[in-house]
């Protein structure tokens, strides 16, 4: 990705020790004015530590944190949690349960005009729909509506980053993506850097332009959803980032690869010499259903998805491929059907011996 | 992010240095707090004074026994009443219930040589109940049976009159959040409501009862001024006796660690009971209570199965000092009455802001450094609640008295003259005394405070531009208010009901409240007490309504802050 000269977050070489373990391990990224990133990983992979050291509330081992070019963290210097002008919405909301709707969303602002105050709030509330609720207690709310106040809360002092620790983890699995796109929109009209920090690939999806993928304390890719999807950086990435099969192949001259689902025609990311065993990323959509299709496989087993079946088949030596299909076609385990693969670039990885 | 349970505790970098402080004061403040244990303890280890084998020919097996038959009739007795009113409370629906439920609680405010001494004035050959029988049947004292009051099963009586609220209290909070909904499946599985208490409900509740117990028997085995006034010799009487009649301090402190070993197996079973009955619980569903109505003449039962302990356990007792007050009021509500009034506030005050600042610590302590080792010493400092005022008071005079003598005989050879005394019979370690037995109460209500402030508040209120004092400002404070108020009433209250530890370490002529009480009480004055008595049990009675009202707000599932 192009940055632009100067990013109002610049992580550079971030590494951070909790109790003698490297829990992040050199980690870069940065964000433009205006951009929205998610940090995705499993549990326990160092994204809240990262989230935590930019706000200030954990020190690096190693590396340098900017915000807006002014070095907050990094070369022995630590700059207060309340002087980095973060804000911050956390996975338990934090709400302050003695302080009203209103007392929450200016207590960042306190010190400002009683005018200048209530104009912030007022703009705040209306922007979240909560104008009614500004003078009830974070207990009269429901869940959504306490989390638009956490979010506005740290909103109002007009940080120049808004970090998100999980703060959809809370609500209802269907609740999560309308409300990632939710919060989305209001970032992006009042124009807020923000930084998500999730495990549910499909929040990140709905929530940011750009997304890193951390594993063990490693970034592994820093990129656009779509790439993340398509062009994987490697292995990791491939597993975690929605569904797939790797189907073992060798690849041959001119960006030919011999698989067990026969020989294919596409392109190589990188030059491979002639002969190397690799391994073949096949995503769902990349396995057509096909009657006429010159692959012959049988249904291992299906899940139902409302719109599409999601198939698990097995063709050829035993080879296992994932195939999305309208789910008004429906197979029964057992049944063959003929399938095509529709691909033009391939994704291979070396050859780790399975597949 | 299981593994790394460190940055979840709202630290910053900052607080770092700092760190290994919060560990070491709060280290400190528990060892400080534990001399008095500690150098009672210290005796299982001394060899025994030449009083002791007389002690242990005589009267020993005599103090073993009646502890052991209280402890039994306790258990019984306010096990039973705590159980029954308990479950009837909760379950069923019968006139007064809603009323029966809070003042079930008001015993509590009734210390049991307080109600010793009632029952006494009431029960006794010249009270009114012998002396009506008398007149109505024409008799003369000795020609019919009357049970004698001051006795070890009036004692039993007296305690578990006074102590089944613990039981009551446990009991319900245990019916209520966790067998509501298993008690349903039970039903769905074939169990009659008999069947669903005896075989569930029962069982669920059982670490939550044995809780209540041992708290019960712990304020049994440290209760001296019942035991006393009704000539039942335990532990407790011992001890002041060995101290004050045969100024043998080593005899006295045997005695006290002999009883520490009852004390320290009560503790052990509550711990385990409450860890118990954290793992029982069930659900965090919650819901209605069943609320079943009860057809009249059950009703009607159940109404004065639970009416009759309030009534014997508080009414009857109030009614009977206030007649007495009434009736003495010219003598006995004068200018001494209040300088008492004034000692026992002032005492009382003054240890509830003292016994803060240790609870404070160690709350804090363990809130910003979350390690075991804290957590140790917090749990070690609190242990004071379940020692006896009588052994806290040995522990605390045989330390300082070592260091008063060592003080004084070191300015003496320096200056030709000694200070004298300077601890020992001061304010100070009475005050002291106070706080070693009650912190307990204040870092209970401390940490409940801080329970509510999760550090992710923090960390939110400084990410808003906040420094740590802003942030100790305008959120731990407000939210913070309520549970130091509380702690510092209810530690009032126990120092204006605590006998034992004030009578012994008291400065020389210094009287309180409780003290008068039982010296009148002593003296055969039960009417003159009567107005000290009530003064005490008035102010008993604050708590008592704090904490119904935190249970009528934190009924499960009304309110989820």
């Amino acid at each position: 990705m192009s940055q632009p000269a100067r990013p109002v977050l610049d992580v550079e070489d971030v590494s951070i020790d909790l109790g003698g373990h490297r829990v992040v391990d050199n980690v870069s990224f940065s964000l433009a004015d205006g951009e929205i990133g998610s940090l995705l990983g499993p549990s326990g992979c160092g994204k809240t530590t990262i989230l935590r050291a930019i706000a200030g509330f954990q020190p690096l081992g190693a590396g340098r944190i900017r915000v807006r070019g002014q070095l907050v963290s990094g070369d022995g210097k630590h700059v207060a949690p309340e002087r980095r002008s973060i804000g911050m919405v956390f996975q338990d909301l934090a709400l302050f349960p003695h302080l009203t709707v209103n007392g929450n969303v200016s207590f960042g602002i306190r010190k400002q005009g009683a005018g200048d105050i209530r104009r912030r709030v007022g703009e705040l509330l209306e922007l979240v729909g909560l104008s009614e609720h500004a003078d009830k207690y974070p207990h009269e709310l429901s869940g959504g509506q306490q989390q638009r106040v956490a979010l506005v809360r740290a909103m109002a002092p007009r940080p120049g980053v808004l970090l998100l620790d999980e703060p959809f983890s809370g609500q209802d699995l269907e609740l999560r993506e309308q409300l990632a796109r939710e919060v989305r929109e209001v970032l992006r009209q009042d124009r807020i850097t923000a930084l998500l920090v999730t495990h549910d690939q499909f929040e990140a999806f709905a929530f940011s332009d750009v997304m890193g993928v951390i594993n063990k304390g490693k970034l592994h890719q820093w990129d656009s959803a779509y790439n993340l999807y398509h062009r994987p950086a490697d292995r990791f990435i491939a597993e975690f980032v929605g569904h797939g099969a790797f189907v073992g192949a060798t690849v041959l001259e001119d960006n030919r690869l011999d698989t067990g689902l026969g020989v294919l025609n596409g392109h190589l990311s990188a030059a491979w010499p002639a002969g190397t065993r690799v391994d073949l990323l096949l995503r769902p959509d990349d396995v057509r259903q096909d009657p006429d299709g010159p692959i012959r496989a049988r249904v291992a087993s299906r899940a139902f998805r409302g719109a599409d079946h999601l198939y698990t088949l097995v063709a050829g030596d035993n080879v296992r491929v994932l195939c999305l299909a309208p789910s008004h076609q429906a197979h029964q385990p057992g049944d063959e059907i003929g399938i095509r693969l529709d691909l033009k670039h391939f994704v291979v990885f070396p050859r780790t011996g399975s597949g | 992010m299981l593994q790394q349970p460190a940055f979840t505790d709202g630290n910053t970098p900052v607080a770092r240095g700092w760190i290994s402080g919060w560990t070491l004061a709060g280290a400190i403040t528990s060892l400080v707090i534990l001399v008095p244990i500690i150098s009672v303890c210290a005796y299982w280890f001394a060899p025994p004074s030449e009083n002791w084998g007389h002690l242990v020919d005589t009267v020993l097996p005599e103090y073993v026994s009646n502890s052991l038959w209280l402890m039994f009739g306790v258990s019984l007795g306010a096990g039973s009443i705590g159980v029954t009113t308990a479950w009837l409370t909760s379950m069923y629906r019968f006139p007064g219930r809603d009323f029966l439920t809070w003042a079930l609680l008001l015993p509590l405010a009734m210390p049991a040589y307080i109600i010793a001494y009632t029952y006494t004035g009431l029960l006794d050959v010249s009270g009114p109940v012998q002396s009506t029988i008398r007149e109505t049947f024409g008799l003369r004292y000795g020609e019919y049976w009357f049970p004698e009051v001051r006795s070890l099963a009036g004692a039993i009586a007296m305690f578990s009159l006074v102590l089944f609220p613990y039981v009551y209290l446990l009991a319900r909070a245990a019916f209520i959040n966790q067998s509501i909904c298993v008690l349903e499946a039970s039903r769905t599985l074939g169990c009659g409501p008999w069947q669903s208490f005896s075989r569930v409900a029962m069982p669920l509740a059982r670490p939550a009862i044995a809780a209540g117990l041992s708290l019960a028997l712990m304020e049994t085995l440290a209760d001296f001024g019942t035991v006393e006034y009704f000539g039942v010799s335990t532990f407790t009487t011992g001890i002041y006796r060995t101290w004050f009649g045969m100024y043998d301090a080593v005899a006295a402190a045997q005695l006290s660690a002999l009883l520490m070993l009852f004390v320290f197996v009560l503790i052990l079973l509550e711990r385990w009971s409450r860890r118990r009955a954290h793992f029982h619980h069930t659900t965090n569903r919650y819901q209605k209570l069943p609320d079943v109505p009860l057809p009249p003449l059950w009703a009607a039962v159940a109404c004065i199965a639970c009416l009759l302990p309030l009534l014997f356990g508080f009414v009857v007792p109030v009614i009977q000092l206030g007649l007495w007050a009434i009736e003495t009021h010219d003598k006995m509500l004068d200018q001494r009455f209040f300088t008492l009034a004034w000692h026992s506030f002032t005492l009382a005050a003054a240890a509830a802001l003292i016994a803060l600042a240790p609870a404070l610590l160690l709350g804090y302590g363990n809130r910003i450094q979350p390690t075991r080792t804290m957590h140790f010493f917090s749990r070690l400092a609190a242990m004071g609640y379940a020692i006896p005022g009588t052994v806290i008071a040995v522990g605390v005079l045989i330390p300082f008295g070592a260091l008063d003598n060592q003080i004084n005989d070191w300015m003496r050879e320096r200056y030709g003259e000694g200070p004298g005394l300077l601890f020992s019979g001061t304010v100070f370690i009475l005050l002291f005394a106070y706080t070693v037995r009650f912190l307990a109460v204040s870092l209970q209500t401390v940490e409940a405070g801080l329970g509510k402030i999760r550090p992710s508040m923090d960390d939110a209120a400084r990410s808003m531009g906040n420094n740590r004092a802003s942030v100790l400002r305008h959120i731990h404070l407000p939210v913070m208010k309520g549970s130091l108020l509380t702690a510092v009433v209810i530690v009032f209250v126990d120092v204006m009901k605590e006998l034992p530890a004030t009578l012994v370490l008291r400065p020389f002529d210094f009287n309180t409240l409780a003290v008068r009480a039982y010296e009148l009480a002593s003296d055969e004055r039960l009417a003159d007490s009567s107005t000290a008595a009530l003064a005490i049990v008035a102010v008993g009675i604050i708590p008592v309504i704090l904490l119904s009202g935190a249970i009528s707000r934190s009924r499960a599932g009304t309110r989820p802050l």
